[in-house]
């Protein structure tokens, strides 16, 4: 046993079901992060960030590359708010729930989205341009409430109105 | 000589469109062959000012504010360069009374310097602490920093040398600085705006953490909704590494240091140390059991100094100016200074830096205006979602941990959001279960089970099912997942509730 125990052990390769694009996209996250320790958050990162998602199917290469059991991937993934498994639409709204922007209406502002969205959290409007996600806050307390879309766009002081415009905007630009 | 005009690159000005009006002032400076030069620096903390512009002109540093990339043209024409007078001019930043009346030792650069320039770092004071620590033993600094009295900023308020020792104490090939970067309270931004305004700051203390216990690696794990935070640290970094600063070989004394930034994946219960070393690692972020502390096995099982952002970036000040200095600030066990935030229903928020001791009632009036909707503050939330609500006979609770424990309190992370007469304290008391109930990490029942139970306990208090009977079971509740949990999460979340039943009880009455 102890002999065995200090031998590598090297499962064979899972069959890859991604399509090639997606597949060579995975392979370059596990490339760039594999060396560093506790990997799997920045692979997942790098997969996420390049792919749009964690696909189902990138599971087992990620398991087997890491050394992981899939169980353990899966486990992460379903963890974490930030992982989805599905493609999002075209564009990805987060409101804020949280206190600071409930104190200037953020109940209200995240009734009104879902309503006129047609779409509850974590779900994406029928046209795909917009998947609706809620955010536990954004670090703009002073100034709710706070919408980020995509990666990086942060809006305060965010009204049922310029909500309303923004998406009018993004639906637009995505045409 | 070239004419520095600053636009701030905080998250919060940029939502309010300092992009665009920094491009707008290169613009039109390029148009009429004005010298000038457009600084990104960090936010002064002033949000009602933001897009804040700031020029050097010959009577000094002046500002104007909030500017609209509109208003370009028209700040142009009446000769800003030269300090001219302009409908939104609000001149010098340090005359306001909002800054004036602050005691600025962790934010002192925040807003005024170039946040990536190693060169600005130093003009302003920066490197001093490290440079002085390169010369000390690591028993020295330690002891400095306990000295200094200085209190973990994250929330649980303890002693940071004594953390600081037990991890110089505990022998090991490999010792880690964490910093916690996962700044999930509502209405705290204070690690936000130093890691956007001044990440030198951090990377200092940090490295000076390196020194003090005989850590080589440090880790700054970052929640994953902090973009620009994430941007400006790793060009921070990469600056540092530059300089020298950073690396196998700081600044020529073959002593080591190395610093990465980690993000996290939206998950609130990892900014607790142990989910956080847990998330670290790349594993799901559930709460380990204590012991072992983190300080003995921390990160990768290695003893680990794990603190909060403001924690470290308090520490360059320290070992600059010594330990004396920084404990003449503040009251009874709280020493030196917070980084308040004023957030939610206020009128000015922003950060306010001052030594403990400042009441409640001075944060919410005197600098934050009141109200932002003009209406009668009913309640404030301090610490974040497991902070208690505090209703107005107890806003002259002073700014100090123990006087807000004193009142059934907790001073956190230094997070104030302000709630004005419209707000329902049940929906409020339900959020905070709600809120226990999406983001616990599940290890423990009282917190997983606990939370949800709350919830639906609520709800039929709302809907005024068996209301009494109700509300015993609340109470009972409060009790199992205070005394049950692992964590504070489970173990405070009850605080909110509780504070908002007993302090708004007409709010949990059967409603007609």
């Amino acid at each position: 046993m102890a002999k065995s125990a200090n031998r590598p052990i090297q499962n064979p390769a899972p069959r890859d079901m991604l399509p090639p694009d997606v597949s060579a996209k995975v392979r370059a996250a596990l490339d760039a992060n594999r060396e560093r320790p506790g990997a799997l958050l920045p692979v997942l990162h790098a997969v996420q960030d390049s792919v749009g998602y964690v696909p189902d199917d990138a599971v087992p290469l990620i398991a087997h590359d890491l050394n992981l059991s899939r169980a353990e991937v899966h486990g992460v993934i379903s963890f974490y708010h930030h992982f989805r498994t599905h493609a999002p639409g075209r564009h990805v709204v987060r409101i804020c729930r949280a206190e600071a922007c409930q104190a200037l209406g953020a109940r209200a502002l995240e009734a009104h989205a879902k309503k006129t969205l047609g779409v509850d959290f974590h779900q994406t409007t029928k046209d795909g341009a917009i998947t609706l996600e809620a955010v536990y806050c954004l670090g703009n307390c002073g100034c709710g409430p706070s919408v980020l879309v995509d990666p990086d766009e942060l809006h305060a002081r965010v009204t049922p109105e310029t909500f309303d415009a923004l998406v009018g905007a993004m639906r637009e630009v995505s045409k | 000589m070239t004419t520095r005009i600053y636009v701030s690159r905080d998250s919060t000005a940029l939502a309010f469109g300092a992009d665009a009006v920094a491009r707008a002032l290169e613009a039109e400076a390029k148009k009429r062959g004005v010298d000038a030069t457009v600084v990104r620096n960090g936010s002064r903390g002033m949000f009602w000012l933001e897009p804040l512009v700031e020029i050097d002109t010959p009577t000094g540093r002046i500002g104007y504010g909030p500017i609209k990339p509109a208003d370009v043209p028209a700040l142009f024409d009446a000769g800003f360069e030269r300090s001219n007078v302009h409908g939104l001019r609000v001149g010098p930043i340090d005359g306001i009374t909002f800054f004036e009346r602050q005691e600025r030792l962790t934010f002192a650069r925040v807003g005024i310097t170039d946040p990536l320039s190693v060169e600005d770092y130093r003009e302003h004071h920066g490197w001093r602490g490290l440079e002085n620590a390169l010369a000390m033993t690591p028993e020295d600094i330690v002891k400095t920093v306990t000295d200094s009295g200085l209190r973990g900023r994250g929330g649980a308020a303890f002693p940071a040398g004594i953390k600081w020792k037990t991890v110089l104490g505990t022998e090991s090939t490999q010792k880690y600085i964490v910093c916690n970067a996962d700044e999930g309270d509502s209405g705290t931004f204070s690690d936000r705006m130093l890691m956007e305004g001044d990440p030198l700051c951090l990377v200092e203390g940090m490295t000076i953490a390196g020194l003090a216990v005989g850590a080589t690696q440090g880790y700054i794990y970052l929640r994953s909704e902090y973009p620009h935070a994430f941007r400006a640290l790793n060009a921070a970094i990469a600056n540092a590494y530059a300089a020298g600063y950073l690396g196998a070989d700081i600044r020529g004394t073959s002593r080591r240091f190395d610093l990465e930034v980690r993000l996290g994946a939206g998950a609130y219960i990892c900014g607790e140390e142990t989910s956080l070393l847990d998330s670290l690692e790349g594993k799901r972020g559930q709460v380990r059991f204590k012991p072992p502390l983190p300080a003995i096995k921390g990160l990768f099982g290695q003893p680990t100094v794990i603190n909060n952002v403001i924690s470290l970036a308090s520490v360059p000040i320290i070992l600059d100016r010594g330990a004396d200095f920084y404990k003449d600030y503040g009251v009874g066990r709280s020493r030196g200074t917070l980084p308040l935030q004023l957030a939610g229903n206020l009128k000015h928020t922003g950060l306010v830096e001052k030594a403990f001791g400042v009441t409640l009632r001075e944060l919410l009036y005197d600098y934050g205006g009141g109200s932002y909707s003009g209406r009668p503050i009913r309640a404030v939330q301090v610490g974040g979602p497991l902070g208690a609500y505090l209703p107005e006979s107890q806003f002259d609770t002073i700014v100090d941990y123990e006087a807000f424990a004193a009142v059934g309190a907790m001073l956190g992370h230094g997070g104030i959001v302000a709630f004005d007469d419209t707000v329902d304290m049940l929906e409020q008391a339900r959020y905070a279960m709600e809120f226990c109930s999406i983001e616990s990490c599940g290890k423990c029942t009282p917190c997983r089970i606990g939370s949800t139970r709350g919830v639906e306990v609520l709800d039929r208090i709302r809907a005024g099912i068996e209301r009494d009977k109700n509300i015993v079971v609340l109470k009972d509740l409060f009790e199992t997942m205070r005394f049950g949990s692992l964590c504070a999460m489970g173990g405070l979340t009850p605080d909110p509730v509780r504070s908002a039943l007993e302090h708004f009880p007409q709010d949990f009455e059967v409603r007609a």
